[in-house]
Protein backbone atom coordinates (compact mmCIF):
# COMPACT_ATOMS: atom_id res chain seq x y z
CA UNK A 1 0.00 0.00 0.00
CA UNK A 2 2.22 2.75 -1.24
CA UNK A 3 -0.47 5.37 -1.61
CA UNK A 4 -1.19 5.29 2.09
CA UNK A 5 2.26 6.15 3.33
CA UNK A 6 2.29 9.61 1.81
CA UNK A 7 -1.38 10.26 2.47
CA UNK A 8 -0.88 9.90 6.20
CA UNK A 9 1.74 12.62 6.12
CA UNK A 10 -0.57 14.74 4.00
CA UNK A 11 -3.09 14.62 6.84
CA UNK A 12 -0.63 15.26 9.62
CA UNK A 13 1.47 17.88 7.84
CA UNK A 14 -0.71 20.98 8.42
CA UNK A 15 -1.34 20.48 12.16
CA UNK A 16 2.25 19.32 12.65
CA UNK A 17 3.66 22.38 10.88
CA UNK A 18 1.41 24.68 12.90
CA UNK A 19 2.38 23.14 16.22
CA UNK A 20 6.06 23.09 15.32
CA UNK A 21 5.95 26.83 14.62
CA UNK A 22 3.72 27.90 17.49
CA UNK A 23 4.55 25.36 20.17
CA UNK A 24 7.89 23.62 19.64
CA UNK A 25 9.79 26.61 18.23
CA UNK A 26 8.74 29.06 20.99
CA UNK A 27 9.84 26.56 23.63
CA UNK A 28 13.27 26.25 21.99
CA UNK A 29 13.50 30.01 21.53
CA UNK A 30 12.86 30.42 25.23
CA UNK A 31 15.58 27.92 26.10
CA UNK A 32 17.93 29.98 23.92
CA UNK A 33 16.68 33.23 25.50
CA UNK A 34 17.66 31.95 28.93
CA UNK A 35 21.32 32.29 27.83
CA UNK A 36 20.99 35.81 26.45
CA UNK A 37 21.50 39.20 28.09
CA UNK A 38 18.44 41.30 28.93
CA UNK A 39 17.83 44.22 26.57
CA UNK A 40 18.48 47.75 27.68
CA UNK A 41 14.76 48.62 27.59
CA UNK A 42 13.48 45.19 28.51
CA UNK A 43 13.16 42.21 26.23
CA UNK A 44 16.31 40.62 24.90
CA UNK A 45 19.70 42.01 23.88
CA UNK A 46 21.07 40.86 20.50
CA UNK A 47 22.70 37.45 20.75
CA UNK A 48 25.74 38.42 18.71
CA UNK A 49 28.12 41.34 18.59
CA UNK A 50 29.35 42.85 15.37
CA UNK A 51 32.78 44.40 15.60
CA UNK A 52 34.81 45.41 12.54
CA UNK A 53 32.77 43.02 10.44
CA UNK A 54 33.46 40.15 12.84
CA UNK A 55 30.48 38.46 14.42
CA UNK A 56 30.87 37.01 17.89
CA UNK A 57 28.30 35.27 20.06
CA UNK A 58 27.17 37.22 23.09
CA UNK A 59 25.65 34.65 25.41
CA UNK A 60 25.90 34.18 29.15
CA UNK A 61 25.31 31.80 32.03
CA UNK A 62 24.54 34.69 34.39
CA UNK A 63 20.78 34.10 34.36
CA UNK A 64 21.19 30.50 35.46
CA UNK A 65 23.73 31.52 38.07
CA UNK A 66 21.25 34.01 39.44
CA UNK A 67 18.77 31.17 39.92
CA UNK A 68 21.24 28.97 41.73
CA UNK A 69 23.20 31.53 43.72
CA UNK A 70 20.33 33.10 45.61
CA UNK A 71 17.98 30.83 47.45
CA UNK A 72 14.88 33.05 46.98
CA UNK A 73 13.85 31.41 43.75
CA UNK A 74 14.62 27.88 44.87
CA UNK A 75 12.55 28.52 48.00
CA UNK A 76 9.77 29.94 45.87
CA UNK A 77 9.79 26.82 43.73
CA UNK A 78 9.60 24.62 46.79
CA UNK A 79 6.76 26.72 48.16
CA UNK A 80 4.87 26.44 44.85
CA UNK A 81 5.37 22.68 44.83
CA UNK A 82 4.04 22.68 48.40
CA UNK A 83 0.87 24.51 47.33
CA UNK A 84 0.47 22.16 44.36
CA UNK A 85 0.87 19.07 46.58
CA UNK A 86 -1.60 20.46 49.13
CA UNK A 87 -4.17 21.31 46.44
CA UNK A 88 -3.75 17.87 44.87
CA UNK A 89 -4.25 16.07 48.19
CA UNK A 90 -7.32 18.13 49.11
CA UNK A 91 -8.77 17.55 45.63
CA UNK A 92 -8.21 13.83 46.11
CA UNK A 93 -9.90 13.73 49.51
CA UNK A 94 -12.87 15.72 48.20
CA UNK A 95 -13.03 14.20 44.74
CA UNK A 96 -12.71 10.53 45.61
CA UNK A 97 -16.02 10.11 47.48
CA UNK A 98 -17.78 12.09 44.77
CA UNK A 99 -16.31 10.01 41.94
CA UNK A 100 -17.12 6.82 43.85
CA UNK A 101 -20.68 7.93 44.49
CA UNK A 102 -21.21 8.74 40.80
CA UNK A 103 -19.63 5.48 39.64
CA UNK A 104 -21.84 3.46 42.00
CA UNK A 105 -25.14 5.18 41.23
CA UNK A 106 -27.66 4.01 38.64
CA UNK A 107 -26.96 4.27 34.92
CA UNK A 108 -29.47 7.03 34.35
CA UNK A 109 -28.46 9.38 37.15
CA UNK A 110 -24.76 8.83 36.41
CA UNK A 111 -24.70 11.03 33.31
CA UNK A 112 -26.50 13.85 35.07
CA UNK A 113 -24.30 13.67 38.17
CA UNK A 114 -21.21 13.74 35.99
CA UNK A 115 -22.49 16.65 33.95
CA UNK A 116 -23.01 18.54 37.22
CA UNK A 117 -19.30 18.12 37.98
CA UNK A 118 -18.23 19.26 34.52
CA UNK A 119 -20.47 22.33 34.23
CA UNK A 120 -18.70 24.58 36.76
CA UNK A 121 -15.43 23.58 35.11
CA UNK A 122 -16.66 25.09 31.85
CA UNK A 123 -17.64 28.39 33.44
CA UNK A 124 -15.03 31.07 33.05
CA UNK A 125 -11.84 30.65 35.07
CA UNK A 126 -11.84 34.28 36.24
CA UNK A 127 -15.51 34.13 37.18
CA UNK A 128 -14.74 31.19 39.44
CA UNK A 129 -11.93 33.12 41.11
CA UNK A 130 -14.13 36.19 41.37
CA UNK A 131 -16.82 34.15 43.16
CA UNK A 132 -14.34 33.46 45.95
CA UNK A 133 -13.31 37.11 46.08
CA UNK A 134 -16.95 37.86 46.93
CA UNK A 135 -17.14 35.07 49.51
CA UNK A 136 -13.90 36.03 51.24
CA UNK A 137 -14.44 39.78 51.00
CA UNK A 138 -14.15 41.64 54.32
CA UNK A 139 -17.75 42.90 54.02
CA UNK A 140 -19.01 39.46 52.99
CA UNK A 141 -21.31 37.35 55.15
CA UNK A 142 -18.72 34.63 55.77
CA UNK A 143 -16.07 36.94 57.20
CA UNK A 144 -18.59 38.78 59.37
CA UNK A 145 -20.09 35.56 60.67
CA UNK A 146 -16.70 34.09 61.45
CA UNK A 147 -15.61 37.24 63.25
CA UNK A 148 -18.90 37.26 65.15
CA UNK A 149 -18.15 33.79 66.46
CA UNK A 150 -14.52 34.60 67.17
CA UNK A 151 -15.63 37.69 69.08
CA UNK A 152 -17.60 35.49 71.50
CA UNK A 153 -14.35 33.81 72.43
CA UNK A 154 -12.61 37.14 72.71
CA UNK A 155 -10.44 36.54 69.64
CA UNK A 156 -9.74 39.52 67.43
CA UNK A 157 -11.20 39.83 63.93
CA UNK A 158 -9.50 37.99 61.08
CA UNK A 159 -9.47 38.66 57.35
CA UNK A 160 -9.91 35.78 54.94
CA UNK A 161 -9.11 37.63 51.77
CA UNK A 162 -5.49 37.82 50.56
CA UNK A 163 -4.35 34.84 52.57
CA UNK A 164 -2.77 31.50 51.64
CA UNK A 165 -5.95 29.82 52.94
CA UNK A 166 -8.16 31.75 50.53
CA UNK A 167 -5.78 30.91 47.75
CA UNK A 168 -5.74 27.20 48.55
CA UNK A 169 -9.55 27.01 48.69
CA UNK A 170 -9.75 28.62 45.27
CA UNK A 171 -6.99 26.41 43.81
CA UNK A 172 -8.95 23.36 44.95
CA UNK A 173 -12.22 24.78 43.65
CA UNK A 174 -10.88 25.46 40.18
CA UNK A 175 -9.11 22.12 39.75
CA UNK A 176 -11.46 19.68 41.48
CA UNK A 177 -13.12 18.45 38.23
CA UNK A 178 -9.67 17.47 36.88
CA UNK A 179 -9.46 15.00 39.76
CA UNK A 180 -13.03 13.72 39.65
CA UNK A 181 -13.17 12.91 35.91
CA UNK A 182 -10.23 10.47 35.62
CA UNK A 183 -11.17 8.94 38.99
CA UNK A 184 -14.71 8.34 37.79
CA UNK A 185 -13.49 6.90 34.46
CA UNK A 186 -11.45 4.41 36.48
CA UNK A 187 -13.95 3.57 39.23
CA UNK A 188 -16.73 3.00 36.73
CA UNK A 189 -14.85 0.08 35.20
CA UNK A 190 -14.42 -1.85 38.46
CA UNK A 191 -15.94 -5.30 38.67
CA UNK A 192 -18.42 -5.09 41.55
CA UNK A 193 -18.45 -8.89 41.87
CA UNK A 194 -15.05 -8.58 43.53
CA UNK A 195 -16.60 -6.52 46.32
CA UNK A 196 -19.48 -8.96 46.68
CA UNK A 197 -17.05 -11.85 46.90
CA UNK A 198 -15.04 -10.04 49.56
CA UNK A 199 -18.20 -9.34 51.49
CA UNK A 200 -19.26 -12.97 51.32
CA UNK A 201 -15.88 -13.89 52.71
CA UNK A 202 -16.52 -11.57 55.63
CA UNK A 203 -14.55 -8.41 54.78
CA UNK A 204 -16.00 -5.23 56.29
CA UNK A 205 -16.74 -2.02 54.42
CA UNK A 206 -13.37 -0.32 55.03
CA UNK A 207 -11.40 -3.48 54.47
CA UNK A 208 -13.13 -3.93 51.12
CA UNK A 209 -12.30 -0.38 50.18
CA UNK A 210 -8.62 -0.47 51.13
CA UNK A 211 -7.93 -3.95 49.79
CA UNK A 212 -9.92 -3.82 46.54
CA UNK A 213 -11.28 -0.45 45.39
CA UNK A 214 -8.30 1.72 46.35
CA UNK A 215 -5.52 -0.42 44.79
CA UNK A 216 -7.58 -0.84 41.61
CA UNK A 217 -8.15 2.90 41.36
CA UNK A 218 -4.50 3.94 41.70
CA UNK A 219 -4.03 4.65 37.99
CA UNK A 220 -7.02 7.02 38.16
CA UNK A 221 -5.58 8.65 41.26
CA UNK A 222 -2.27 9.20 39.48
CA UNK A 223 -3.92 10.61 36.35
CA UNK A 224 -6.07 12.98 38.42
CA UNK A 225 -3.12 14.06 40.52
CA UNK A 226 -1.07 14.99 37.46
CA UNK A 227 -3.99 16.93 35.99
CA UNK A 228 -4.32 18.95 39.20
CA UNK A 229 -0.65 19.27 40.15
CA UNK A 230 0.68 20.70 36.88
CA UNK A 231 -1.76 23.59 36.31
CA UNK A 232 -1.58 24.54 40.00
CA UNK A 233 2.20 24.63 39.86
CA UNK A 234 2.16 27.20 37.05
CA UNK A 235 -0.74 29.25 38.40
CA UNK A 236 -0.47 33.02 38.60
CA UNK A 237 -4.01 34.42 38.50
CA UNK A 238 -5.26 32.90 41.75
CA UNK A 239 -2.28 33.99 43.88
CA UNK A 240 -2.44 37.32 42.11
CA UNK A 241 -6.09 37.98 42.98
CA UNK A 242 -6.53 36.11 46.26
CA UNK A 243 -3.12 35.29 47.70
CA UNK A 244 -1.84 38.65 48.89
CA UNK A 245 1.87 39.13 49.56
CA UNK A 246 2.37 35.75 51.26
CA UNK A 247 0.73 33.85 48.46
CA UNK A 248 3.22 34.47 45.68
CA UNK A 249 3.97 31.47 43.51
CA UNK A 250 6.49 30.84 40.77
CA UNK A 251 3.93 31.80 38.12
CA UNK A 252 3.68 35.29 39.60
CA UNK A 253 7.43 35.79 39.33
CA UNK A 254 7.46 34.55 35.73
CA UNK A 255 4.64 36.95 34.89
CA UNK A 256 6.52 39.74 36.65
CA UNK A 257 9.74 39.07 34.71
CA UNK A 258 7.93 39.18 31.37
CA UNK A 259 5.41 41.96 32.00
CA UNK A 260 6.74 44.28 34.71
CA UNK A 261 10.50 44.02 35.26
CA UNK A 262 10.87 42.91 31.65
CA UNK A 263 13.88 40.74 32.39
CA UNK A 264 13.11 38.17 29.75
CA UNK A 265 16.26 36.05 30.05
CA UNK A 266 15.66 35.43 33.73
CA UNK A 267 11.94 34.88 33.08
CA UNK A 268 13.01 32.28 30.51
CA UNK A 269 15.20 30.55 33.08
CA UNK A 270 12.27 30.25 35.49
CA UNK A 271 9.98 29.07 32.66
CA UNK A 272 12.46 26.40 31.64
CA UNK A 273 12.66 25.11 35.21
CA UNK A 274 8.85 24.99 35.31
CA UNK A 275 8.79 23.15 31.95
CA UNK A 276 11.30 20.56 33.11
CA UNK A 277 9.40 20.05 36.37
CA UNK A 278 6.10 19.57 34.53
CA UNK A 279 7.61 17.12 32.02
CA UNK A 280 9.27 15.18 34.85
CA UNK A 281 5.96 14.91 36.72
CA UNK A 282 4.14 13.67 33.60
CA UNK A 283 6.85 11.08 32.85
CA UNK A 284 7.00 9.92 36.46
CA UNK A 285 3.21 9.65 36.57
CA UNK A 286 2.92 7.67 33.36
CA UNK A 287 5.73 5.37 34.53
CA UNK A 288 3.91 4.76 37.82
CA UNK A 289 0.60 4.36 36.02
CA UNK A 290 1.98 1.76 33.62
CA UNK A 291 3.26 -0.41 36.41
CA UNK A 292 -0.29 -0.91 37.70
CA UNK B 1 -26.60 -5.00 43.71
CA UNK B 2 -26.80 -1.30 44.50
CA UNK B 3 -24.59 -0.13 47.30
CA UNK B 4 -26.05 2.78 49.20
CA UNK B 5 -23.74 4.42 51.62
CA UNK B 6 -25.07 7.35 53.59
CA UNK B 7 -21.64 8.76 54.43
CA UNK B 8 -20.65 8.68 50.77
CA UNK B 9 -23.81 10.45 49.69
CA UNK B 10 -23.49 13.19 52.29
CA UNK B 11 -19.86 13.91 51.42
CA UNK B 12 -20.72 13.96 47.70
CA UNK B 13 -23.63 16.33 48.34
CA UNK B 14 -21.30 18.66 50.23
CA UNK B 15 -18.84 18.67 47.34
CA UNK B 16 -21.65 19.57 44.93
CA UNK B 17 -22.59 22.41 47.27
CA UNK B 18 -18.97 23.56 47.25
CA UNK B 19 -18.97 23.49 43.43
CA UNK B 20 -22.19 25.41 42.94
CA UNK B 21 -22.61 27.82 45.85
CA UNK B 22 -19.94 30.28 44.63
CA UNK B 23 -21.47 30.44 41.15
CA UNK B 24 -24.96 30.90 42.57
CA UNK B 25 -23.66 33.79 44.67
CA UNK B 26 -22.22 35.47 41.56
CA UNK B 27 -25.51 35.15 39.69
CA UNK B 28 -27.71 36.25 42.62
CA UNK B 29 -25.65 39.35 43.35
CA UNK B 30 -25.77 40.39 39.69
CA UNK B 31 -29.45 41.28 40.36
CA UNK B 32 -28.77 42.98 43.68
CA UNK B 33 -29.52 46.66 44.05
CA UNK B 34 -26.35 47.49 45.97
CA UNK B 35 -22.80 48.32 44.99
CA UNK B 36 -21.49 45.94 47.64
CA UNK B 37 -21.63 42.22 47.04
CA UNK B 38 -22.55 41.71 50.68
CA UNK B 39 -26.24 41.84 51.50
CA UNK B 40 -29.39 41.38 49.51
CA UNK B 41 -31.04 44.78 49.11
CA UNK B 42 -33.51 44.43 46.27
CA UNK B 43 -33.95 43.22 42.72
CA UNK B 44 -32.60 45.25 39.80
CA UNK B 45 -31.61 44.91 36.16
CA UNK B 46 -29.47 48.02 36.29
CA UNK B 47 -26.06 46.30 36.26
CA UNK B 48 -26.99 44.62 33.00
CA UNK B 49 -28.19 47.96 31.64
CA UNK B 50 -24.87 49.57 32.62
CA UNK B 51 -23.04 46.76 30.90
CA UNK B 52 -24.71 47.45 27.58
CA UNK B 53 -23.68 51.10 27.79
CA UNK B 54 -20.08 50.29 28.67
CA UNK B 55 -18.22 50.85 25.41
CA UNK B 56 -15.02 49.12 26.57
CA UNK B 57 -16.99 46.07 27.58
CA UNK B 58 -18.83 45.90 24.26
CA UNK B 59 -15.58 46.18 22.31
CA UNK B 60 -14.07 43.45 24.45
CA UNK B 61 -17.10 41.22 23.87
CA UNK B 62 -16.86 41.81 20.13
CA UNK B 63 -13.12 40.99 20.18
CA UNK B 64 -13.79 37.83 22.16
CA UNK B 65 -16.41 36.64 19.68
CA UNK B 66 -14.23 37.36 16.64
CA UNK B 67 -11.21 35.64 18.19
CA UNK B 68 -13.23 32.63 19.32
CA UNK B 69 -14.96 32.27 15.95
CA UNK B 70 -11.79 32.41 13.86
CA UNK B 71 -9.68 30.35 16.29
CA UNK B 72 -12.34 27.66 16.58
CA UNK B 73 -12.73 27.45 12.78
CA UNK B 74 -9.00 27.10 12.07
CA UNK B 75 -8.38 24.81 15.07
CA UNK B 76 -11.26 22.58 13.97
CA UNK B 77 -9.72 22.03 10.52
CA UNK B 78 -6.22 21.42 11.90
CA UNK B 79 -7.48 19.39 14.86
CA UNK B 80 -9.63 17.15 12.66
CA UNK B 81 -6.65 16.45 10.41
CA UNK B 82 -4.54 15.68 13.47
CA UNK B 83 -7.23 13.40 14.91
CA UNK B 84 -7.54 11.49 11.64
CA UNK B 85 -3.78 11.18 11.28
CA UNK B 86 -3.35 10.03 14.88
CA UNK B 87 -5.98 7.32 14.43
CA UNK B 88 -4.57 6.09 11.10
CA UNK B 89 -1.04 5.58 12.24
CA UNK B 90 0.95 6.03 15.39
CA UNK B 91 3.06 9.09 14.74
CA UNK B 92 4.90 9.83 17.93
CA UNK B 93 5.95 13.35 17.02
CA UNK B 94 2.43 14.38 16.06
CA UNK B 95 1.00 12.80 19.18
CA UNK B 96 3.48 14.64 21.36
CA UNK B 97 2.90 17.96 19.60
CA UNK B 98 -0.86 17.62 19.95
CA UNK B 99 -0.94 16.53 23.58
CA UNK B 100 1.96 18.50 25.09
CA UNK B 101 0.26 21.93 24.86
CA UNK B 102 -2.66 20.49 26.87
CA UNK B 103 -0.39 19.01 29.50
CA UNK B 104 1.88 22.03 30.08
CA UNK B 105 1.02 24.89 32.44
CA UNK B 106 -0.70 27.60 30.40
CA UNK B 107 1.67 30.34 31.48
CA UNK B 108 4.51 28.63 29.60
CA UNK B 109 2.67 28.78 26.30
CA UNK B 110 1.75 32.39 27.03
CA UNK B 111 5.27 33.65 27.68
CA UNK B 112 6.94 31.58 24.95
CA UNK B 113 4.48 32.85 22.33
CA UNK B 114 5.05 36.38 23.59
CA UNK B 115 8.78 35.92 23.00
CA UNK B 116 8.13 34.47 19.52
CA UNK B 117 5.77 37.28 18.46
CA UNK B 118 8.12 40.00 19.66
CA UNK B 119 11.07 38.29 18.01
CA UNK B 120 9.43 38.38 14.58
CA UNK B 121 8.34 41.99 15.22
CA UNK B 122 4.67 41.20 15.21
CA UNK B 123 2.33 43.77 16.70
CA UNK B 124 0.39 42.17 19.52
CA UNK B 125 -3.34 42.27 18.83
CA UNK B 126 -6.23 40.19 17.61
CA UNK B 127 -4.05 38.18 15.21
CA UNK B 128 -1.48 37.19 17.83
CA UNK B 129 -4.25 36.16 20.22
CA UNK B 130 -5.88 34.03 17.50
CA UNK B 131 -2.61 32.31 16.59
CA UNK B 132 -2.12 31.50 20.28
CA UNK B 133 -5.67 30.23 20.80
CA UNK B 134 -5.46 27.97 17.74
CA UNK B 135 -2.33 26.41 19.25
CA UNK B 136 -4.05 25.23 22.42
CA UNK B 137 -7.38 24.36 20.74
CA UNK B 138 -5.95 21.91 18.17
CA UNK B 139 -5.32 19.24 20.79
CA UNK B 140 -8.85 19.38 22.21
CA UNK B 141 -10.44 19.09 18.75
CA UNK B 142 -8.07 16.23 17.86
CA UNK B 143 -9.08 14.34 21.02
CA UNK B 144 -12.78 14.88 20.33
CA UNK B 145 -12.40 13.63 16.75
CA UNK B 146 -10.26 10.70 17.85
CA UNK B 147 -12.84 9.65 20.45
CA UNK B 148 -15.47 9.64 17.72
CA UNK B 149 -13.33 7.64 15.26
CA UNK B 150 -12.60 4.93 17.79
CA UNK B 151 -16.34 4.46 18.35
CA UNK B 152 -16.90 4.06 14.59
CA UNK B 153 -17.36 0.71 12.86
CA UNK B 154 -14.34 0.23 10.53
CA UNK B 155 -16.40 -2.32 8.61
CA UNK B 156 -18.42 0.47 7.01
CA UNK B 157 -15.43 1.97 5.23
CA UNK B 158 -14.16 -1.48 4.24
CA UNK B 159 -17.57 -2.39 2.81
CA UNK B 160 -17.67 0.80 0.74
CA UNK B 161 -14.13 0.15 -0.52
CA UNK B 162 -15.12 -3.40 -1.48
CA UNK B 163 -18.06 -2.02 -3.41
CA UNK B 164 -15.65 0.10 -5.43
CA UNK B 165 -15.82 3.55 -3.83
CA UNK B 166 -12.64 5.61 -4.15
CA UNK B 167 -10.85 6.54 -0.89
CA UNK B 168 -11.93 10.16 -1.29
CA UNK B 169 -15.56 9.19 -1.88
CA UNK B 170 -15.37 6.87 1.12
CA UNK B 171 -14.11 9.73 3.25
CA UNK B 172 -16.68 12.21 1.96
CA UNK B 173 -19.73 9.98 2.12
CA UNK B 174 -19.00 7.72 5.07
CA UNK B 175 -16.20 8.86 7.37
CA UNK B 176 -16.96 12.58 7.34
CA UNK B 177 -20.73 12.36 8.04
CA UNK B 178 -20.08 9.86 10.82
CA UNK B 179 -17.35 12.07 12.27
CA UNK B 180 -19.49 15.22 12.09
CA UNK B 181 -20.83 15.11 15.67
CA UNK B 182 -17.27 14.70 16.98
CA UNK B 183 -16.00 17.53 14.80
CA UNK B 184 -18.84 19.85 15.84
CA UNK B 185 -18.36 19.01 19.50
CA UNK B 186 -14.66 19.74 19.09
CA UNK B 187 -15.43 23.05 17.37
CA UNK B 188 -17.81 24.13 20.13
CA UNK B 189 -15.29 23.10 22.75
CA UNK B 190 -12.61 25.16 20.97
CA UNK B 191 -14.99 28.12 20.83
CA UNK B 192 -15.63 28.02 24.59
CA UNK B 193 -11.98 27.42 25.43
CA UNK B 194 -11.05 30.44 23.35
CA UNK B 195 -13.75 32.74 24.70
CA UNK B 196 -12.88 31.72 28.28
CA UNK B 197 -9.12 31.85 28.01
CA UNK B 198 -7.40 34.30 30.27
CA UNK B 199 -3.79 33.25 30.87
CA UNK B 200 -2.56 32.87 27.30
CA UNK B 201 -4.54 35.89 26.14
CA UNK B 202 -2.99 37.93 28.94
CA UNK B 203 0.48 37.45 27.47
CA UNK B 204 -0.38 37.71 23.78
CA UNK B 205 -2.79 40.67 23.81
CA UNK B 206 -1.68 44.16 22.89
CA UNK B 207 -3.02 47.63 23.44
CA UNK B 208 -6.65 47.88 22.36
CA UNK B 209 -7.19 44.16 21.90
CA UNK B 210 -8.84 43.46 25.23
CA UNK B 211 -11.11 40.44 25.53
CA UNK B 212 -13.90 39.75 28.04
CA UNK B 213 -11.70 37.78 30.46
CA UNK B 214 -9.01 40.48 30.29
CA UNK B 215 -11.67 43.12 30.91
CA UNK B 216 -12.98 41.17 33.90
CA UNK B 217 -9.44 40.82 35.22
CA UNK B 218 -8.70 44.52 35.07
CA UNK B 219 -12.06 45.36 36.71
CA UNK B 220 -11.61 42.79 39.47
CA UNK B 221 -8.08 44.04 40.18
CA UNK B 222 -9.49 47.45 41.03
CA UNK B 223 -12.69 46.58 42.86
CA UNK B 224 -15.44 44.02 43.18
CA UNK B 225 -18.52 45.48 41.49
CA UNK B 226 -21.92 44.05 40.51
CA UNK B 227 -21.14 44.87 36.89
CA UNK B 228 -18.57 42.09 36.98
CA UNK B 229 -21.31 39.79 38.32
CA UNK B 230 -23.53 40.74 35.41
CA UNK B 231 -20.92 40.10 32.72
CA UNK B 232 -19.91 36.88 34.50
CA UNK B 233 -23.52 35.68 34.51
CA UNK B 234 -23.88 36.36 30.80
CA UNK B 235 -20.60 34.60 30.04
CA UNK B 236 -21.72 31.59 32.09
CA UNK B 237 -25.01 31.51 30.24
CA UNK B 238 -23.23 31.54 26.87
CA UNK B 239 -20.85 28.74 27.90
CA UNK B 240 -23.73 26.73 29.32
CA UNK B 241 -25.64 26.87 26.04
CA UNK B 242 -22.60 26.00 23.90
CA UNK B 243 -21.49 23.15 26.13
CA UNK B 244 -24.98 21.68 26.42
CA UNK B 245 -25.23 21.57 22.63
CA UNK B 246 -21.73 20.09 22.35
CA UNK B 247 -22.37 17.38 24.95
CA UNK B 248 -25.59 16.40 23.17
CA UNK B 249 -23.61 16.00 19.95
CA UNK B 250 -20.89 13.87 21.40
CA UNK B 251 -21.46 12.67 24.96
CA UNK B 252 -18.32 10.51 24.99
CA UNK B 253 -16.05 13.51 24.65
CA UNK B 254 -17.30 14.99 27.89
CA UNK B 255 -16.85 11.87 29.94
CA UNK B 256 -13.31 12.65 30.94
CA UNK B 257 -10.17 11.70 29.07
Amino acid sequence: MQGKSWSKYLLSLPPMAYLLIFFAAPTLIMLFASFRYPGEYGGLAPWYLQENGRITLDLTLENWQRLLCTDIYIRLFIKSIGYAVAATLICMVMGYPLALMIARSGRKSRDLLLLLVILPFWSNFLVRIYAWMIIFSPVGALTRMLNGVLDLFGVGPVTLMYSPTAMLVCLVYVHLPFMVLPLYANLEKHDLDLLDAAQDLGAGKWRRFWLITWPLSLSGVIAGSILVFIPVLGMFAIPDLLGGTDGIMIGNVIKQQFMESRDWPFGSVLSMVLTVTAVAVVLLGSRLGQRR
Amino acid sequence: MQRKNVLLWISAALVYLFLYLPLVIVVVFSFNDSRLNAEWVGFTWKWYGKLFHNQEMLTAAMNSLIIAGVSAAVATVLGTLAGLAMEQSRQRLLQMLVLAPIAMPEILMGVSLLVLFIMVNMTLGLLSIMLAHITFCIGFVALAVQARISSMDPGLVEAARDLGASPWRCFREITLPLLMPGILAGALMAFTLSIDDFVITFFTAGVGSSTLPLQIYSMVKIAVTPEVNAVSTLLMLLTLVVITVASRLSPAVFRGE
